[in-house]
C-alpha cells in the first residue's frame, strides 16, 4: 500500500491492535401509545465487528441511515450498545465515568459534522479548548494558557483565536477548533464524524490535510467517517463500507476501489461523480430503488432488494463477512457471489 | 442565433443593516435550447441569487440594480407579476435543494401536481389528474396512484426531489433551473436523479442549468460551465477545455482540491488558503488576490474583466490573459 505511515507490524497476538469492536448491536425501540409498549425496533447497527490498529484511519462510508455515526457515537461513549462489546486494549470501556475518575474514556474523541451545534455558542475558544483541561487536572489555571494556544497552533488558528466566540469564525475554522478540543486530552483515537461534509470544496481540501498531517505528528489512530467516498478514501488506510447496520465490505483502501468484491460497493464507487468529462461514458451500475427500512431489514443478504445480481440464495441465507481470497486475508466481504467479481475484476486487469 | 435565456450584465443588490451588500455583480451568462449550463462555485459565490434574481424570487430586500435576462427574447426582468406568471412554471422552471420546504406540507402530492397543471393549461381536473400521474410514473415514482394520496412528509428525500421534478415537467419547460437539487441526497439517489435529469432533457428537448459545488456532477452534466466567485464569473468554457486547461487561478485551485477516488493516496490535495473575503464589492481589484498562487501586486489595484484566455476559456484574470511566460504555463495540458 502506498501509505506514507509506517505500518507497525501486526503480531499474531494483536498487541497493536487499539479497539476492538466485537458484535456491536444498537436498537432503538419504537414505543407507542398510552401505556407505552413497543411496537418496532429500529435495528441502527446490527452486528459490526472491526479491530483498529495503532496509527492506522479506518474508514467508514455508507448512506444516511446506515448506521456509520451510531457505531462512532458507540465507541466514544455517547450510546451505549445494546449488545456487543468495544475494547480498548483488549480491556471493555467502563460505561459511564464517575467524578475524578476518567479513566480511558479521555483517549476517545470524537470531531462533529455540525460545527455550529457542536461549540458552546457562550464560551470563547479558550474555555472551549481550555476547559476540559481544567476539568480533567491536565492543567491549572495557571498553565491552561499555553496550553491552549499550543492546541490553537496545532491546528493553524491564531493565538488571538482564544478570546473569541464560535460565531465569529467560518465553518472550516470552527471545524478547526473541533479539532482542536478533541486533541486537547491527547487521545489515541479520535473519531472524526463526517468533519468535512458541510464545508466548501476548497475548504475541505484545508481540513483533510490538517487531518492527515495532525496523524503523523502526534500517532493518532482514526474512524474517520463518511458519505463522500473520495475523501474518505484521501484520508484512510482502510474502508469498511456499511449497508443497514452491517459492514458488506471492509478492504485496504487501495484495493476496495480498485477492485471491489461487493455489488454495494461498486455501485457506490460508479455514483461517485468523477471529476472528469472524458469519463462520462463508462459503464455504471446505477442502483434502483432506494435503501430500505431499518425497522424490518431484508432477509437474507440486506442488499439483495437492490442488488441487480441478486439469486434466490440471497434472498434466505444471510452471507458472512468473509475473505475470498486466501493470499488477501485483510479483504472480507459479505456476499455470496463475491468470487464472481474477484475473477470478473481480474479479468478486466489482465 | 437568439438564446434561449440571455442574462446581461445583471447586478443584484441587498439592503442590509449596514448598508447594501452586492452578492452578484455585473453577471453575464446565456443558455442555448437543449444545452446544459453548470454554474459551479463555493457557498455565497452568488451562484444561487444570480438566478433568483432571474426567475423574480429575490424576495424582500433584494432587488435587481441592473442588467437585463431576456428569455425567448423577452425581458423577465422588465415583466408584470401577471406576465411573469405566465413564463415561470410553464416554459421556465425551477426545482431547489430542499425538496421538502419547497412542497406544500398539507396538501397532497397529487393535488400540487395537479394543481400547477390546472394553472397552466386549459385542461379539466380529470385530465390534469390522469396526466399528474403519468408525470410521477415518468420521473419513476413507483405505484403513483398510491403517492398522489400521501403527503410530502412521508416521501424520502430522493422521492421528494423526483415530484418536484414531476412538477417542474407538468408544461413542458424550454428550461429547467436546478439549485443543487441533490446536494442533500446520497450518492446512489444522486446518480439515479442526475440520470433521470439527463433522460427528460433530451425527451423534453430542454436547456438546464444546474448549480453546483460539485465538480464531479459539473464534469458529468456540463455542456458549458461558468465558475463564480465572490459574487463574479471568473472563468466561461466549455467543458473539456476547463478540465483540460483551467485558465483561472482559481478554477485550477477548486479543481486541484477535488479528491478522486482514482488517485493514489500519495497525491497531496491542494487547498487554497484562506478564505472568501468578506464585503467583497468593495474590493478594487482582483477579488481572488489574498488567496491567489500567482497575485502580483498590480492584481490588487486592477479592476478584472473577463477576457479569452489562451486555453480556449475565458477568465477574469490578467495574469492568465496578458502576460506572456503566463501563457505557457496557464494551459499546462495543451498539447
Amino acid at each position: 500500500m502506498q501509505n506514507d505511515t509506517p505500518q507497525p507490524p501486526l503480531e499474531p497476538d494483536g498487541a497493536q491492535t487499539l479497539l476492538s469492536v466485537r458484535g456491536l448491536i444498537k436498537q432503538y425501540p419504537i414505543r407507542r401509545g398510552w401505556f407505552p409498549r413497543t411496537v418496532a425496533t429500529v435495528h441502527a447497527v446490527d452486528g459490526v465487528d472491526f479491530d483498529l490498529h495503532r496509527g492506522e484511519t479506518l474508514g467508514l462510508v455508507g448512506e444516511s441511515g446506515c448506521g456509520k455515526t451510531t457505531v462512532g457515537r458507540q465507541i466514544v461513549g455517547l450510546e451505549t450498545p445494546t449488545a456487543g462489546e468495544i475494547l480498548y486494549h483488549g480491556q471493555p470501556l467502563p460505561e459511564r465515568l464517575r467524578g475524578g475518575e476518567r479513566g480511558d474514556r479521555t483517549r476517545l474523541q470524537m470531531v462533529f459534522q455540525d460545527t455550529f451545534a457542536s461549540l458552546n455558542p457562550r464560551k470563547r475558544i479558550g474555555d472551549i479548548l481550555g476547559d476540559p483541561l481544567l476539568y480533567h487536572r491536565l492543567a491549572t489555571r495557571k498553565t491552561v494558557w499555553p496550553e491552549v494556544h499550543r492546541l490553537l497552533d496545532l491546528v493553524g488558528l491564531p493565538a488571538n483565536a482564544a478570546q473569541r466566540y464560535p460565531h465569529e469564525f467560518s465553518g472550516g475554522q470552527r471545524q478547526r477548533v473541533g479539532l482542536a478540543r478533541a486533541l486537547s486530552l491527547k487521545p489515541d483515537l479520535i473519531v472524526c464524524d463526517e468533519p468535512v461534509s458541510a464545508l466548501d470544496v476548497s475548504i475541505q481540501a484545508q481540513i483533510l490535510n490538517l487531518i492527515r498531517d495532525l496523524q503523523h505528528e502526534l500517532q493518532l489512530t482514526y474512524l474517520f467517517i463518511g458519505h463522500g467516498l473520495a475523501a474518505v478514501h484521501y484520508v484512510s488506510d482502510r474502508i469498511a463500507v456499511m449497508y443497514l447496520g452491517k459492514i458488506v465490505e471492509i478492504a485496504p483502501s487501495s484495493d476496495l476501489f480498485f477492485a471491489p468484491q461487493h455489488p454495494y460497493t461498486q455501485a457506490l464507487c460508479d455514483a461517485a461523480p468523477v471529476p472528469d468529462p472524458e469519463e462520462r461514458k463508462r459503464d455504471r451500475i446505477v442502483l434502483s430503488g432506494e435503501i430500505p427500512s431499518n425497522l424490518q431489514p431484508p432477509a437474507g443478504c440486506r442488499f439483495h432488494t437492490r442488488c441487480p445480481y441478486a439469486t434466490e440464495l440471497c434472498k434466505t441465507v444471510e452471507p458472512a463477512l468473509i475473505a475470498h481470497v486466501p493470499e488477501d486475508p485483510g479483504h472480507m466481504t459479505a456476499c455470496h457471489h463475491a468470487q464472481r467479481w474477484i475473477t470478473k475484476k481480474g479479468a478486466l486487469q489482465a | 442565433m437568439q438564446h434561449l435565456l440571455s442574462v446581461e450584465n445583471i447586478s443584484v443588490a441587498f439592503d442590509g443593516g449596514t448598508g447594501e451588500s452586492v452578492p452578484v455583480d455585473d453577471v453575464s451568462f446565456h443558455v442555448d435550447a437543449g444545452e446544459t449550463l453548470c454554474i459551479v462555485g463555493e457557498s455565497g459565490c452568488g451562484k444561487s441569487v444570480t438566478v433568483l434574481s432571474v426567475m423574480g424570487l429575490l424576495g424582500k430586500g433584494g432587488h435587481v440594480t441592473a442588467g437585463r435576462a431576456l428569455f425567448e427574447g423577452r425581458d423577465l426582468l422588465a415583466m408584470t407579476d401577471a406576465e411573469l406568471d405566465n413564463v415561470r412554471g410553464n416554459r421556465l422552471t425551477m426545482i431547489f435543494q430542499d425538496a421538502l420546504s419547497s412542497l406544500n406540507p398539507v396538501l397532497t402530492i397529487g393535488s400540487q401536481v395537479t394543481e400547477s397543471i390546472l394553472a397552466h393549461m386549459p385542461v379539466s381536473r380529470a385530465e390534469a389528474e390522469i396526466r399528474a400521474e403519468k408525470l410521477l410514473t415518468r420521473v419513476g415514482l413507483p405505484d403513483a396512484q398510491r403517492v398522489m394520496r400521501k403527503y410530502p412528509h412521508t416521501l424520502s428525500g430522493g422521492m421528494r426531489q423526483r415530484v418536484m421534478i414531476a412538477l417542474a415537467l407538468c408544461c413542458s419547460p424550454r428550461l429547467l433551473i436546478a439549485d443543487e437539487p441533490t446536494t442533500a441526497l446520497d450518492v446512489t439517489i444522486q446518480a439515479q436523479i442526475m440520470r433521470l435529469l439527463k433522460e427528460l432533457q433530451q425527451e423534453y428537448h430542454m436547456a438546464l442549468v444546474l448549480i453546483t459545488h460539485d465538480m464531479g456532477l459539473v464534469a458529468e452534466m456540463a455542456d458549458r460551465v461558468l465558475v463564480m466567485y465572490a459574487g463574479q464569473v471568473v472563468e466561461e468554457a466549455d467543458v473539456h477545455t476547463l478540465f483540460r486547461s483551467p485558465a483561472h487561478p482559481y478554477t485550477r485551485a477548486l479543481l486541484q482540491s477535488v479528491p478522486s477516488i482514482h488517485d493514489t493516496q500519495d497525491r497531496r490535495l491542494a487547498s487554497i488558503r484562506g478564505t472568501v473575503p468578506e464585503l467583497y464589492q468593495s474590493i478594487e481589484g482582483c477579488r481572488f488576490f489574498n488567496r491567489c498562487e500567482m497575485a502580483r501586486p498590480e492584481c490588487a489595484q486592477q479592476p478584472q474583466t473577463l477576457e479569452p484566455a489562451p486555453g480556449g476559456s475565458s477568465a477574469r484574470c490578467w495574469v492568465v490573459t496578458q502576460v506572456p511566460e503566463m501563457i505557457l504555463e496557464a494551459a499546462p495540458h495543451a498539447e
